[in-house]
Order: structure tokens, then C-alpha cells, then sequence
């Protein structure tokens, strides 16, 4: 597909589909030609070849959203093990902004989406819930950054972040009532309230100041 | 005026001082004639002389403040007054009204506000506060919107509003001014810049979205590089005569804009890393740290203003600047006086200076009257604002993520406040060059009243007419901060993968190079560790689980589960009801109230233990230990000029802290992973009790076999660390322990009360107690009582019970050991409690302190931190055994 993705009809049609103009479409084509090593696929090792990732501390999750078959609204669960330049498209359009012209119903719906996203990130084995183990997972990784946290820490980050969530979540809980773990809809209510207008999106650069960039 | 009658009792108050203030030059002079004359005259010594004139200077300054800040309590006497009508606006008609009465007793105007002591002595600390406190993240992130609007709002305001006034005065409708074409635009363009101190104090009262607020906040912080450099330009071309300005000037005028500007912010930049690099030693004279504060930044404001650029930027720049850096660097007592004598200061001189604006009014001298003028001036500003904001937005809404939207627009440009600046600058004209000093005089101060009083106390209502989006007082969660760091760290990773340089991009490697270079070169070593936001959310909900628990245990009318020595009858406590709203109110009662109480039952059980020694007693002690709180006059005051004595309170504190967490924790476990741990744990340490079995099969849940490795490297840092003298440097490895020790709380209970009696934790305890025991001994200053440990090391096997060897070994040694131990916990608590008390503050950002809010954490804020730690605190207890 993505050798033909010249011809100005197939960008119509990924125009319709993404939401992203065809000038970015354009610009994030030539960066996956880029990313790829002009393959009309990627794999995995092809985002190694992205330096500025290096320093990430969720490097390997992020990464790994890119192929999960989630977010690319492939299949309940699972890894792709390559994904093809629509798919690449797919997973930049959970950044993109919010539009000016949608109504609430669709701003709550692209949130959601966005949200959904992230959770998929969290929940690693897709069943659903982000249970305390994947829980302490992300975060060992998020502050992994810092060498001068210790795992310990981090651990009890995340036991607690998971007792905050479950007091959101559950509200009072009996003595022996057991938290599983956070589900989509407890996910969503931790986040009532919360602006992600400034936190999951990207402006995508128009070509003329791509270029720059190059 | 239903104002007046509303302030009441401290109007009467003002009212007094006022007179006494009006009287006592007179009654001086008075007295002062005969007695200053009679000096020479009588030969006797006079005991008592009146001297008025010696003091007389500092003595109406302070006068002053005391006025200022009495009327300041009393506006806020009644609550309704200031909900409504803005405190700058009652200060300023304050000010108008004591003016009068000055005057009215004088006839002179004595007291004005020059721009001397405006510049140098009332501006600097507002300025800094603001810089210091800034949201750096939310301030950078709209820096461009901010630049956009302080640079070309500024220059346009001030362009058009000169323009146009000048155009109106050639169609002849101001009648007569000898003005010139330049004179108008010099008067544009110190009318034009918006004021920091009036949008500070009137947008801190609305409380619009945060956004909404940084954009207009800072656009009035950064215009004042224009703003200096428009009015010192039109001053010169004044100056030189409107014909003599050459096309030169103009582009020196131009190239001028960007030294002053650029200039004045690396000025404050390096104060900053100076600052932030001097706080990096002050470990030892940490009385005199939060002076280094104040110092340096006024020091960048004053530098700056020597080599003319701007100095409102550079002390700026300073405080934003060196905030992160110095907050780590220095210890909580000075991080707490900081922010206090910042807030202090700030807050002290923007009463002044808007009471002072008042008073400055009242001088028929300086008034100089023409409708026309003033009122088109007050139309202009206004018009020209509100179109300068419609078509930058438009511009900027190209590009922003988050779009201004109308409603915001109508804030932004109903916001523009014009304040003091403006007036200090227009005082600061040369009536020789500019004829119509007078005339601008008058008009400026209409200005400032009109935007400060009338938009002030309307743009509450705009703002809830509009529905303007509102900050929302959110408690942090951690929740929150944990998926905020995952969405940086995701955003920057799709800008790099698509291949775009943007924000995200550049915090993410600014944050890099930070983390690499800056911390590296101005932070402690020990300050490294602890900082990171994450953590310190994690600490400040910690501690108010940990107050909010206590309290608990309280309201149900009793302390027993703090004391009781059996967790059987602990309180269960339910975390997930918020914060009851009696916390603040019984964690004081609790620690007056624990005193007598908990005295007498440790002496009981102090002779209990004396008769009897087994394990059980050993617990009993440990437990004793921990919950153990100290009376308070025990506690022997001392003075020192250099150090603060560590108060009792904060020990107890501590120990709060520190067994709530392990509650807390244990609690949750054991709902988590569903396992009832506790109950489980206390039932087999009975059966143990009671038949001395040793090697029960069945673990305590879980939990033990989790990581006893760590447990293991825990005790070992523990009890490196329990000598602070031996480790002078231990303040940087206490850090990361006090991190540790909430993960290991609920190991270590696991090994600790049910005394080692699982079979998975025979090799543990077997390995690590005796050097415990042995090390504790080493350390000990105490030499009596032979170490008891070596024989024990040297023989796993039996070691497996340490505890029962320490119980029946000397109990003081044991004691010992368990106290440092405990105390390391301690100062581990602390340490994490007083991070908490900084993110509290710091989320706080812009808000004077207001201190009814949160008496409880500002008073932890308020506690040593972990270096002047007496040794051995707990031990002591332990002596006369």
C-alpha cells in the first residue's frame, strides 16, 4: 500500500479515515519511508533507528502500542508484527488535537479514544483490566528515568496510585473486599474531571514547516 | 458607602492611628522646642527626653505599615466586603481617605509614592514572589502566546493609544496643551503597559482557569522590558526635540529593545544559577539560607537596573530560574521561611503601594483637569486593548492547541489593569521637558483608578456572568500524576517518531539536559534523589492519609490503637472516605492531648517489664516503642542563635507518619491481594506465644517471601545510617531510604511483630539481627552490657528467633538497637512528610498564603528536617532500665 500511496485518491481516502490533511499526510508519509528504510512496512527494530527515543523510559511501551492490534482496531487483543503505513496513520491520529468544530458528544468520544489508548498501554495482557502488577510495571518504567529512585519506590507508587484508584473507583470497601484492578470505566472516572486538552495531543506540523525540521 | 460601614472596628482602629500620626510631629514640635532648647539651659541630667526628630523617619514608615496592614485585617473582618469589591480597590480608597485626613489636618501632602522607593524597595519583592512561585511548566508552555502579547500588544497599545490621543489634540478638541507629537507617545507608552502588581492582586480574587491567568500575568511581567525601553526612548526623543530624532535613534531605539529585554533576562539567569549554586552549600548555616534568597534576587534586580536593562525581567527570570534548584537545596524550615518572608514581603508592599497610590491623590498640586483628554485616554486604552487582543488571538489561535476563545478574549482585554508602574514612570517625568506633566498625572491616576476600582470589582461578575472556565481546586492524585509523566513521555516519543520538533520534543530533551548537567552542577547530592513530583504526591498523600487516620482513631474516642501493644484491637481504619474535614482540628488536639496519658501508661508498663522477661515482653516494648510518645517536659529548651531546636511535636509526628504507613499499607495489602494478612499474622503469633513452637509451615501470607533480600538490604542501610555522627554525609542515602521504607513497612512488620515466627523467615532473621544487634553495640556510647550478638552470629541455628535472644540478652542493648532504628524511620518520615509539605505548597503556586486553610500541613511544613536530628533520641528513654 504504501508504495502507491502517491496516487491522490488512496490520501482521499486516508484523509477521510484519519482526520489528518493531506499535507501532513504527505509529511508523516515521508517520515515512515524514512522510519522504514522505504519498506511499505515497519517492524519493531525500525523505531531503534529513532535516536531521540532512546532516552525514553516507556520507550518499549510506547513502541509496542504502535503494533498492538487494539489500537489498530484489529482484533481484541494480540501484536501485529508489522504495521503498514495506514496503521502508522491509525496510531498518530489518537494525538491529533481536539477540533474546533466538534460538538460535545464528539469531543467526549475522541477522549475517550485517547484515553482508551493509554489504558491499552497500561493494560498489557488485554484482558481488560490493569491489574497491580502492570500497574507497578508501567510505573517501574516511568520512573525508571530517575536513577535515583530505587524499584522499592516505584512499587509503592504504584500500590498506592492502585489504593487511590480503588477508593475513586469502589468508593468505601469492606475489609475483605478484594480490588482487581482498574477496568476502562474505572479508568475513565479517575480521569473525570481531568483536562487532557493539553496532554494527548500533538499540533502536527503542515509541510512548509516540516521541512524545516529536516 | 455601606463599604465604610462594613469596616467598622478597623476603621476606628485606622482612624486612631491616623490622628496619632497627624498629631505627633505637632506634639513634637511641641515639646521638642523647650526641651531640645533647655538642653543647653538645665545643668541636671534629664532622665527622660522626647526625640522626636531622631526617629522620626523610621518612625513613620513603620507607621505606615502598621496602617496598611491593620486595614488590611480590617477588610477581611467582614467577609462579604472583600468577596466583592477588590482589596487593591479598598486600599486605594483607604489610602484616598487617610490622604484626606492628612491633608485636611496638614495641608501639605507629605507622603507620596516616589518612584525611588516604588522601584527599589516595593516593586522587587511582588516581582520576585511571582517569579519564584511561577508555574514554570504552564509559563513556558505558553510562552509564545505570552511574548506575542506583552511584545506587540504592548508596542500597539502604546502606539495607538499616543497616536490617537494626539490626533484628537490636532482636531483641537483638547483645546490648548503644549504638547508634541511625542510627548503623546511617550504618555502612550507608559499608559499602554499592564500592570503585575493590579492583575496580581485582582485575577488572584476571580480565580479564572490557569491558562486564562498566565497569559494575562505574564504578558504584565514581560511588557516591562517594552515598556522601559518605549518610555526611556520617547523620554530621550523628548528630550532632544522632536526635530532632531533621526532615523539612527530610531534603530538604536529598536536594537535597544532587545539588549534591555534579552539583557535583563540573562541577568536574572545568572543570579539564578548563582543562587541556585550558593544554596548548594548552606548545609551548615542554615539559619542565614533563606537570606541568600532575597539577597542574590534583589541583587539581579538592582544589577540589571545599574546597567539599564530591565529589571522587573531579570528578577523575574531569577526566580523562575532558581525555584527548582533552590527549593531541593534548602532545608524545609527555610524553604517554609522563604516562602513566608516572600509572601510577607510581597503581599506587605502591594498594600502599600495601592494605599499609597490613594494617599498620592490627594494633592491639589498635582491636578491638572481636561475632560477631553482623560476621557478619551480611558476610551483608548480600552478600545485599542480589546482590539490588540482580538487580532493576536486570531493570529495566535493558528497555532495554539488550546484555542482562546471569545469569552477569554473579553477577560484578557477587561483585564488589562494599569497600575503603579505606570504612575511611578509618569511621577518620574521631567516637568522641564514635558510641559503637561501635570496634565498626564492627573490622567494616569484616573486611569489606574478607573481600571483597578471599577474593572476590578466588575470583572468578578463578567467572569461568572461569562462562565468563564474556572481553576478548580483539585486535590493532586496520583493517579493523575503518574498517566501526566506517561503522556510526556509519550507525546515527545511521537514526536520523535514523526519526526516534528515540538514542545513536547523540546521539554523532553530540555528535561534531559537538566536531569544530566544543570541538577548535577546546582543541586545536593542528597536533593538529586528526592526530587521528583511523583514521589512527592506519593509523600504528601501519604501524610495526610496518615493525619487523616490519626484523626480517625480520635474521633471514635480513643487512642488505643495507637498504644495498644496488640494489633488485635487496631482500629480499622477506612482510607477511602476523604479527609474528614476534623483533621486539622484534632491532630493538634491529639498531640496536646496524648501526653499525660500516654506518660502514665508507659511508666506501668516500664515496672511491668522489669519483672518479667520473655518474648512477649518484647513485644511489649517494641510495640511500646513505637507508639510510645514522649512528654513534653521532658523536653529542655535551649538557646542558640544558629540553630533551631528540634521540637517535640515532631518526633511525634513522625511516629504517626511512620506506623500509619505501615498500617496503611498492611491494610491495603491485604485487601489487595486478598489475603488477610494481619489477622493471620496475629493469630500465629499467639499460637507461638503460647506453645513456643518455632517452625510453623505456614508463612504469613504472602507477603514475606516476597523479597526478603530487600528486607535484608533495608536493615543493612538502616543501621548504616544509624549514627548520624559516624555519617556526616548519611543525608544522602536517608533520601532514597525514606522511599524505601513505605515499601518495606509492610515486610518488616511481617518479620517484626509476629518475631520471626514463620519458617520462611528463619534464614532471614537469622542473618540480619545479629549484626543489628552487633552494630547497634559497636555504635553504642554506652559501655556496659557486653555485646551479646557474636556468639549469636557465629551460630545460625538457634538465631532463628532473634528476637528471643535480644529479649533475654539486655534489654537496653535490644532497646537501643530497635530506637535507632525506629528514629532512622523517623527522620525517614519526615523527610517524606516534609516533601509533601512542598509539593503542597508549590501546587499552591500563586495563592498568598493563607493559612487557615491548611494549619495542619503548613505546620508539618514547618518541622527539621532530618540533619539536626538529636542522636539517639529514643534511647535516652531507654537508660534508666
Amino acid at each position: 500500500m504504501g508504495a502507491a500511496q502517491s496516487t491522490s485518491e488512496e490520501v482521499r481516502e486516508l484523509v477521510g479515515k484519519t482526520g489528518f490533511s493531506s499535507d501532513q499526510i504527505e509529511q508523516l508519509h515521508r517520515r515512515f519511508k524514512q522510519l522504514s528504510g522505504d519498506q511499505p512496512t515497519i517492524r519493531k527494530e525500525h523505531f531503534n533507528n529513532v535516536p531521540d527515543l532512546e532516552l525514553n523510559p516507556i520507550r518499549s511501551k510506547i513502541v509496542r502500542a504502535f503494533f498492538d492490534n487494539r489500537n489498530l482496531r484489529k482484533g481484541p487483543s494480540g501484536l501485529a508484527d508489522e504495521i503498514n503505513f495506514e496503521d502508522f496513520l491509525t496510531i498518530m491520529a489518537y494525538f491529533q488535537p481536539i477540533d474546533v468544530t466538534m460538538d460535545e458528544e464528539q469531543v467526549q468520544l475522541c477522549r475517550k479514544e485517547k484515553l482508551r489508548f493509554l489504558f491499552h498501554m497500561y493494560d498489557s495482557d488485554s484482558d481488560g483490566r490493569i491489574t497491580l502488577e502492570e500497574y507497578r510495571n508501567v510505573v517501574e518504567e516511568l520512573l525508571s528515568g530517575n536513577p535515583h529512585i530505587e524499584k522499592e519506590s516505584a512499587r509503592s507508587i504504584a500500590d498506592g496510585a492502585m489504593m487511590e484508584a480503588a477508593s475513586v473507583c469502589v468508593g468505601q470497601m469492606e475489609p475483605d473486599q478484594v480490588y482487581e484492578g482498574i477496568t476502562f470505566d474505572d479508568f475513565l472516572k479517575i480521569w473525570q474531571g481531568i483536562d487532557i486538552e493539553t496532554k494527548m495531543h500533538i499540533r502536527f506540523l503542515n509541510m512548509e514547516t516540516m521541512a524545516l525540521c529536516h | 458607602m455601606s463599604r465604610r460601614g462594613a469596616l467598622g472596628p478597623g476603621w476606628g482602629l485606622l482612624l486612631a492611628l491616623l490622628l496619632a500620626l497627624g498629631e505627633l510631629p505637632q506634639v513634637a514640635g511641641v515639646e521638642e522646642e523647650p526641651g531640645g532648647g533647655g538642653h543647653q539651659d538645665s545643668e541636671g541630667f534629664q532622665v527622660v527626653t522626647f526625640k522626636w526628630d531622631h526617629v522620626q523617619d523610621p518612625y513613620i514608615i513603620a507607621l505606615w505599615i502598621l496602617v496598611a496592614s491593620v486595614a488590611k485585617i480590617g477588610f477581611h473582618l467582614s467577609h462579604k466586603v472583600t468577596s466583592v469589591v477588590p482589596e487593591s480597590a479598598l486600599l486605594i480608597v483607604v489610602g484616598l481617605v487617610l490622604g484626606g485626613i492628612v491633608w485636611a489636618a496638614e495641608h501639605i501632602a507629605s507622603f507620596t509614592l516616589t518612584p525611588t522607593v516604588f522601584f527599589f524597595y516595593l516593586l522587587p519583592p511582588i516581582v520576585l514572589d511571582a517569579g519564584y512561585f511561577m508555574p514554570n511548566r504552564l509559563f513556558f508552555g505558553n510562552l509564545g502566546t505570552i511574548l506575542l502579547y506583552a511584545v506587540i500588544g504592548t508596542v500597539w497599545n502604546a502606539a495607538t493609544t499616543g497616536l490617537s490621543l494626539y490626533g484628537v489634540f490636532l482636531s483641537g478638541l483638547m483645546g490648548e496643551l503644549k504638547t508634541g507629537l511625542l510627548d503623546f507617545l511617550l504618555f502612550g507608552s507608559l499608559i499602554a503597559a499592564v500592570d503585575p502588581v493590579a492583575v496580581l492582586a485582582v485575577f488572584e480574587e476571580v480565580h479564572v482557569n490557569e491558562v486564562l491567568f498566565i497569559i494575562v500575568f505574564g504578558e504584565s511581567l514581560l511588557n516591562d522590558a517594552v515598556t522601559v525601553v518605549l518610555y526611556t526612548v520617547f523620554e530621550s526623543f523628548v528630550t532632544l526635540g522632536g526635530d532632531k530624532v533621526t532615523g539612527v535613534d530610531c534603530v538604536k531605539g529598536i536594537v535597544s529593545f532587545f539588549v534591555v529585554s534579552l539583557g535583563g533576562t540573562l541577568v536574572g539567569v545568572v543570579f539564578a544559577f548563582l543562587l541556585s549554586l550558593v544554596t548548594r552549600f548552606t548545609k551548615h548555616v542554615r539559619i542565614i539560607e533563606p537570606g541568600f534568597v532575597f539577597v542574590i534576587s534583589y541583587l539581579s534586580y538592582l544589577t540589571s537596573e545599574m546597567l539599564s536593562l530591565s529589571a522587573i525581567l531579570a528578577i523575574t527570570f531569577c526566580g523562575i530560574c532558581c525555584q527548582k534548584y533552590v527549593k531541593a537545596n534548602i532545608s524545609e524550615q527555610s524553604a517554609t521561611t522563604v516562602r513566608y518572608t516572600m509572601k510577607m514581603l510581597a503581599s506587605g508592599a502591594e498594600t502599600i503601594i495601592f494605599m499609597f497610590l490613594g494617599i498620592s491623590a490627594v494633592n491639589p498640586e498635582i491636578w491638572e483637569w481636561n475632560t477631553a483628554f482623560v476621557l478619551l485616554t480611558l476610551v483608548f486604552i480600552s478600545v485599542y486593548r480589546a482590539i490588540g487582543v482580538v487580532l493576536q488571538t486570531w493570529i495566535l489561535n493558528r497555532y495554539r492547541m488550546v484555542q482562546l476563545e471569545i469569552i477569554d478574549q473579553v477577560v484578557m482585554s477587561y483585564g488589562g489593569l494599569r497600575g503603579a508602574v505606570a504612575f511611578a514612570l509618569v511621577v518620574l517625568l521631567d516637568e522641564e521637558k514635558v510641559k503637561e506633566k501635570n496634565l498626564f498625572v492627573s490622567t494616569t491616576i484616573i486611569v489606574i483608578y478607573f481600571t483597578v476600582i471599577f474593572q476590578g470589582l466588575t470583572i468578578k461578575p463578567l467572569v461568572q456572568w461569562l462562565k468563564v472556565k474556572r481553576s478548580e481546586h483539585r486535590e493532586p492524585k496520583l493517579n493523575e500524576k503518574l498517566h501526566g509523566r506517561a503522556f510526556d513521555h509519550i507525546l515527545s516519543a511521537i514526536e520523535d517518531i514523526s519526526g516534528q520538533i515540538g514542545h513536547n520534543y523540546l521539554r523532553d530533551k530540555w528535561s534531559n539536559f537538566d536531569r544530566k548537567f544543570l541538577s548535577k552542577i546546582l543541586m545536593r547530592r542528597s536533593a538529586q534523589k528526592s526530587r521528583d513530583r511523583i514521589l512527592n504526591v506519593f509523600h504528601e498523600l501519604n501524610l495526610k492519609d496518615a493525619i487523616s487516620y490519626v484523626a480517625e482513631g480520635e474521633r471514635r474516642g480513643s487512642l488505643a490503637f495507637i498504644r495498644s501493644p496488640s494489633t488485635d484491637n487496631m482500629v480499622n481504619v477506612d482510607f477511602s472516605t476523604p479527609r474528614p474535614s476534623t483533621v486539622e482540628a484534632s491532630v493538634s488536639y491529639l498531640l496536646r492531648e496524648n501526653v499525660s496519658a500516654v506518660c502514665l501508661d508507659m511508666q506501668s508498663l516500664e515496672q511491668r517489664r522489669r519483672s518479667i522477661r520473655d518474648t512477649e515482653d518484647m513485644v511489649t516494648h517494641h510495640t511500646l516503642q513505637q507508639y510510645l510518645y514522649k512528654p513534653r517536659q521532658e523536653y529542655k529548651h535551649l538557646y542558640s542563635r544558629h540553630e533551631l531546636t528540634q521540637d517535640e511535636d515532631e518526633k511525634q509526628d513522625k511516629e504517626i507518619f511512620h506506623r500509619t504507613m505501615r498500617k496503611r499499607l498492611e491494610s491495603f495489602k491485604s485487601t489487595k491481594l486478598g489475603i488477610n494478612q494481619n489477622k493471620k499474622a496475629v493469630k500465629l503469633y499467639k499460637r507461638e506465644r503460647a506453645q513456643k513452637r518455632r517452625n510453623s509451615s505456614i508463612p504469613n501470607g504472602k507477603l514475606p517471601m516476597e523479597s526478603p533480600i530487600h528486607n535484608f538490604t533495608i536493615k543493612e542501610k538502616d543501621l548504616e545510617l544509624s549514627d548520624p555522627e559516624e555519617n556526616p554525609n548519611y543525608d544522602a542515602e536517608e533520601m532514597s531510604g525514606g522511599i524505601e521504607f513505605l515499601a518495606n513497612v509492610t515486610r518488616d512488620t511481617a518479620t517484626d511483630s509476629p518475631s520471626g515466627d514463620t519458617g520462611s523467615d528463619v534464614p532471614l532473621t537469622g542473618r540480619t539481627s545479629p549484626r543489628e544487634v552487633l552494630q547497634a553495640t559497636e555504635k553504642s556510647p554506652r559501655p556496659l552490657a557486653p555485646p551479646p550478638a557474636p556468639p549469636t552470629a557465629q551460630n545460625p541455628a538457634p538465631a532463628a528467633l532473634p528476637d528471643l535472644e535480644l529479649g533475654a540478652g539486655p534489654t537496653s542493648e535490644a532497646g537501643s538497637a530497635s530506637g535507632t532504628w525506629l528514629e532512622r524511620r523517623g527522620l525517614q518520615g519526615a523527610h517524606a512528610r516534609s516533601a509533601a509539605a512542598r509539593r503542597v505548597h508549590s501546587r499552591r503556586s500563586f495563592q498568598r498564603p493563607r493559612a487557615r486553610r491548611r494549619p495542619a500541613l503548613l505546620k508539618l511544613a514547618s518541622l527539621q528536617p532530618s540533619c539536626h536530628e538529636p542522636p539517639h533520641g529514643l534511647e535516652q528513654e531507654e537508660t534508666p532500665l
